[in-house]
């Protein structure tokens, strides 16, 4: 089937994202809007609007009731999916790189960017449910990561604990309550992780890196349990449900694009097994960098969304769910 | 305050603890031996003296007084004492120097000890209270215990791989990794080692050891376990060139040897006499440093000069090796005593470079006795100056040791010369890049010397064009040229690459001349690389940033038997595939000759790092992508250790071994595909068990959570509503 193509972004998306049932996407770009589609036409629902600066993070709860956004004007907002409108604004000293919803909906955290006028913080806050306007100011939790600074985070596979990614390539996980590190692979990666996504269950996750490498890490433990070693960076790494795949997406930095020639700027969609760590395909498109890559819940589908200030929505071919390259050998899950 | 001291003879007598202080002065004044040592100490012994007759002892005297002072070991007049034989009216042969303190003696004895009088006389030196020592060992020899015999590993034990594979290294990042080249790209880890160096990595000419850098030195690795051979501790060390026959090697570090205070002394690490110096000489076996020299990198204004590597030239046989000095002389020294051959260097005025002529297996058979009544021949070396005024530019060849100038032959207009050994000392070819009488373009004559003929004959072929690239074929009588008449040569603008053309010449036989087989127009090739074993040749595109060409070349496609007609004597050069690997930056043929690896290292640039394997007609076997991919080494192999009949009786018995090694591929094949499922079905297996684990647990701790905040049941309907969730997924699917 064709893939959809989103045109609603004059700039570079920063991050998309499935909401629980995968039928409405969510976009966060650079030209300050969120938008929302139906992910199974492209069709526009609607806009938020009301940042004033690169958005570089959302998320979305699980009953699609609430979008957060976290955007370069020092502000988190939330929103109302439905109505569009905004219902709390969060102030910060500096911009707010990246937010998740825990699994209940019930906390939600938030990083923000480490300048001079500030620590990087890793904040953490109760949602009410009931009355989205009525939100509490002030974190329950507030700490300060010692050493490299944390770029992304999200909830781990309980309320308790926080998994985090790190500008010098290490993750980690933290105490909900107390802030406390309690477990950290200081050299997960060699370069700057780039993207953190959970796997369904959240036992474990997958990150991508600067270092061109994307890894399958343990929640618990954050053990390595896999390794795809591509030849670009990598600015996204997603796992697909149903088969036995990743999927990756980078490119060579914006600036040093035109350094490559006539050659390809390896902008395409990566897929790779996630057990025998070897690659199976990729799908081309993009014609800058791939900023970051949404897998849809039931696995028919992905978005990415690219320098190039599209988002492209594909769904999979019949073979994709039938093809057995590796013969009858399947993982369970 | 009875602290108890230890006695003479080392006992603790804690029994007269009690008794407070022994008075022990009475026995040690009566055991105590007293000689007066700083005078025994000044005295030094020097033996391997000439033995003289009593009217030339005058003359010998002045002679050492005039050598040990040069030495920086001078002596007062009537400080040196010659003992006689009055029968036979003779020097003994041996002399004793008194030095004013202990230090001076001191350093007498390193200056003089080992130093060459002359052909028969080398000294040693001693002190005097030593030989005290010396005459009053035991006379009876004692045994000492035998050390246990540990085998050593064998060093070549890779050669033995049953299925005839080579090895090769790669480097990334610092991590080394070693792999037998298995058929059709298949690669088996052989060892790989993280950090297993600091820079680089580089092999012995036989593929016996392999060198990691490290900022303390070089050390050396090999045998099956890999285990450390040898160190050499040189700081710094950059660059490392090996004998031809691995007995030494030769380190240079562009940072001069300090010696700390307090230094271990030893022969394997350096001494107060090569502070300073940058290039070292080293016995491998030993782990000896056997000479140190400056690098001579500052010219004669003190501005530094290009660094020329190797710096030193071996001969084929490990027995000298040479230096050249531009514009003065080539030192030749012979080995392991590091010595000047003769004690002169061979003074050739406006000497700018020089090679020695490569051993043949020829040479080889020759010098091990293989060809009955024959004797190897003498080194040869060959060098060249250029023009000055009123004199020709010239190349000469030498024989070494004897001097004897065996040709030599005059050039004019003379830009630069190149000197190019065929590997096997057959030829010699001299690439003169001369240039018009304006001095406006440049062309080429090569001059050909061919070695095993009587009188050195002497062809000159003229090419109108620039000479890029000249390489004969190893093992063979045809060499490769690549010229070009582009304009832009020279000043080429980033992105364009020039056009050029690749010659095939070879030896006429009978006629004894060389002849242009083919000419291939239009090409951008700048380099070309020749497989071990000849025949084959990969002409190739390097360092064009838009062009990264290999061609494949066979030049006896039609066989060896056929004959050459005189119509089309290039028949049998055929191209037999041309591809490209983006990024290339160095290609190396594998020692056998089957098969071709491309690199692109992340020295260079950062674009697509890693390596390809191509067999010798070009299709690719395996690609490997990496980052910051640095480095590919071959494995060398040695010499072959078949004689020629074995040799021939392998080439006879070819069609029956392939049949048998067909057999073996096919077997090798199925069962490679089965361990790989066997494999795959592992990973499958651990991936399955640790996801029943992980969801094991996870399902008894949100058990746990929920009992935990004592509203269970609550939690149970949120548990409900989730998997209404899931159903919902699943109708959608």
């Amino acid at each position: 089937m064709r893939p959809i193509l989103l045109q609603g972004h004059e700039r570079s998306l920063t991050q998309v994202k499935y909401n629980a049932e995968g039928d409405l996407l969510f976009s966060a770009s650079k030209d300050d809007t969120v938008n929302a589609w139906y992910s199974y036409n492209g069709e526009r629902l609607g806009t938020y609007a009301g940042h004033n600066g690169t958005i570089w993070t959302l998320d979305v709860d699980y009953q699609t009731k609430f979008l957060v956004t976290g955007s370069a004007d020092n502000t988190m907002k939330l929103w109302d999916v439905q109505t569009g409108q905004c219902l709390f604004t969060w102030e910060f000293l500096t911009a707010v790189k990246r937010v998740a919803f825990s699994e209940d909906g019930e906390l939600l955290v938030c990083v923000t960017e480490q300048r001079a006028i500030a620590q990087g913080a890793i904040r953490i806050f109760r949602v009410n449910r009931e009355d989205g306007k009525d939100q509490d100011e002030e974190p329950i939790t507030l700490f300060h990561p010692l050493g490299s600074k944390a770029t992304l985070a999200a909830f781990g596979w309980d309320n308790k604990h926080i998994i985090t990614g790190h500008e010098s390539g290490k993750i980690a996980i933290f105490d909900t309550k107390t802030g406390e590190e309690l477990r950290a692979h200081e050299k997960a990666h060699h370069d700057s992780v780039t993207d953190l996504q959970l796997s369904a269950d959240r036992s474990y996750f997958i990150t991508s890196s600067k270092d061109k490498s994307a890894k399958l890490h343990d929640s618990r433990t954050l053990a390595v349990l896999k390794t795809y070693t591509t030849e670009t960076p990598l600015n996204s790494a997603a796992i697909a449900p149903i088969r036995p795949y990743v999927l990756l997406g980078g490119g060579q930095d914006a600036m040093n694009v035109t350094t490559t020639s006539a050659r390809q700027g390896k902008f395409e969609t990566r897929f790779w097994h996630k057990i025998f760590e070897e690659e199976v395909g990729r799908v081309r498109g993009h014609f800058g960098p791939i900023n970051t890559i949404a897998v849809a819940p039931d696995g028919r589908s992905y978005a990415s969304g690219g320098e190039d200030g599209f988002v492209r929505v594909h769904f999979f071919d019949e073979t994709y769910f039938r093809s057995r390259p590796y013969g009858e050998l399947e993982p369970e899950d | 305050m009875p602290v108890p001291e230890p006695s003479v003879n080392g006992h603790l007598h804690s029994a007269y603890d009690s008794d407070e202080d022994i008075d022990y002065t009475d026995i040690d004044e009566k055991y105590a031996v007293e000689y007066d040592e700083s005078f025994l100490d000044s005295i030094i012994v020097v033996d391997g003296i000439p033995i003289v007759k009593a009217e030339r002892k005058e003359r010998l005297v002045t002679k050492l007084g005039q050598d040990f002072k040069r030495l920086g070991a001078a002596f007062k007049p009537g400080s040196l004492h010659m003992p006689w034989d009055d029968e036979k009216g003779q020097s003994k042969g041996y002399i004793f120097i008194e030095y004013p303190t202990v230090d001076q003696a001191a350093f007498a004895i390193a200056a003089i000890h080992g130093y060459r009088f002359d052909k028969n006389h080398t000294f040693t030196a001693n002190r005097f209270a030593d030989i005290e020592k010396f005459t009053n060992m035991e006379e009876t020899y004692v045994e000492p215990p035998q050390e246990e015999f540990k085998p050593r590993e064998h060093l070549r034990a890779w050669l033995g791989d049953q299925q005839g594979r080579d090895q090769y290294v790669t480097l990334r990042g610092d991590d080394l990794q070693v792999f037998w080249n298995g058929r059709n790209g298949a690669s088996e880890l052989v060892i790989g080692r993280p950090r297993w160096t600091e820079s680089y990595v580089a092999w012995s000419p036989a593929g016996t050891f392999m060198a990691t850098f490290h900022i303390q030195g070089v050390q050396f690795w090999g045998g099956p376990s890999w285990n450390r051979a040898r160190r050499l501790v040189h700081p710094h060390v950059k660059l490392l060139d090996f004998s031809p026959g691995e007995n030494y090697v030769v380190t240079w570090s562009n940072e001069p040897i300090q010696i700390p205070e307090n230094a271990r002394t030893g022969p394997d690490i350096f001494s107060a006499d090569d502070e300073g110096n940058s290039v070292a000489v080293w016995d491998l076996k030993s782990g000896f440093v056997l000479r140190t020299f400056p690098s001579g990198q500052q010219g004669e204004d003190g501005a530094p000069k290009k660094m020329i590597w190797p710096l030193l030239k071996w001969t084929g046989d490990d027995r000298y090796v040479g230096r050249v000095q531009p514009g003065q002389q080539i030192s030749v020294y012979e080995l392991p005593g590091m010595h000047l051959v003769d004690k002169k260097s061979i003074k050739v005025e406006g000497v700018q470079d020089f090679e020695w002529c490569p051993w043949g297996d020829r040479d080889r058979d020759d010098q091990e006795g293989k060809t009955k009544g024959k004797k190897a021949r003498e080194n040869i070396l060959a060098y060249w100056t250029p023009e000055v005024v009123n004199q020709p530019a010239r190349v000469s060849l030498m024989s070494f040791p004897s001097r004897t100038q065996l040709r030599s032959k005059n050039l004019f207009n003379v830009s630069d010369c190149k000197l190019h050994w065929q590997n096997q000392g057959d030829f010699l070819c001299v690439k003169v890049d001369r240039h018009t009488r304006t001095k406006k373009s440049l062309y080429c004559n090569l001059e050909i010397f061919r070695m095993r003929e009587k009188d050195y004959p002497v062809e000159v072929l003229e090419i109108k064009d620039t000479v890029i690239s000249f390489s004969w074929e190893p093992r063979g009588e045809r060499f490769c040229i690549i010229t070009t008449n582009d304009p832009n040569f020279g000043n080429t603008a980033p992105g364009s690459t020039i056009k050029t053309a690749a010659h095939f010449y070879q030896l006429e036989r009978g006629k004894g001349d060389f002849r242009l087989l083919k000419t291939v127009d239009n090409k951008t090739s700048n380099a070309a690389f020749w497989s071990p074993k000849g025949r084959h040749v990969v002409l190739a595109t390097m360092g064009s940033q838009t062009k990264f060409d290999l061609e494949f070349w066979d030049l006896d496609f039609i066989g060896d038997e056929a004959p050459r007609t005189d119509k089309d004597p290039g028949a049998g050069i055929q191209l037999l595939n041309t591809t490209e690997h983006y990024g290339v930056t160095d290609i190396e043929w594998d020692p056998s000759g089957r098969y071709v690896a491309s690199s692109a290292s992340a020295w260079r640039h950062t674009l697509e790092n890693g390596y390809t394997i191509w067999d010798f007609r070009g299709q690719e076997l395996s690609k490997q992508v990496l980052d910051r991919f640095k480095q590919f080494l071959w494995r060398p192999r040695p010499r072959t250790l078949l004689s020629k009949e074995q040799q021939r009786e392998i080439r006879k018995k070819l069609r029956e071994y392939s049949k048998q090694f067909d057999e073996e591929d096919a077997a090798e094949e199925s069962s490679v595909s089965a361990e790989l499922i066997a494999a795959r079905r592992r990973l499958i297996d651990e991936w399955n068990a640790w996801r029943t684990k992980v969801k094991r647990e996870l399902k008894e701790e949100k058990g746990k959570r929920q009992q935990e905040r004592g509203h269970a049941q609550e939690k149970v309907e949120e548990y409900v509503d989730e998997i209404i969730e899931e159903t919902i997924e699943e109708v959608l699917e």
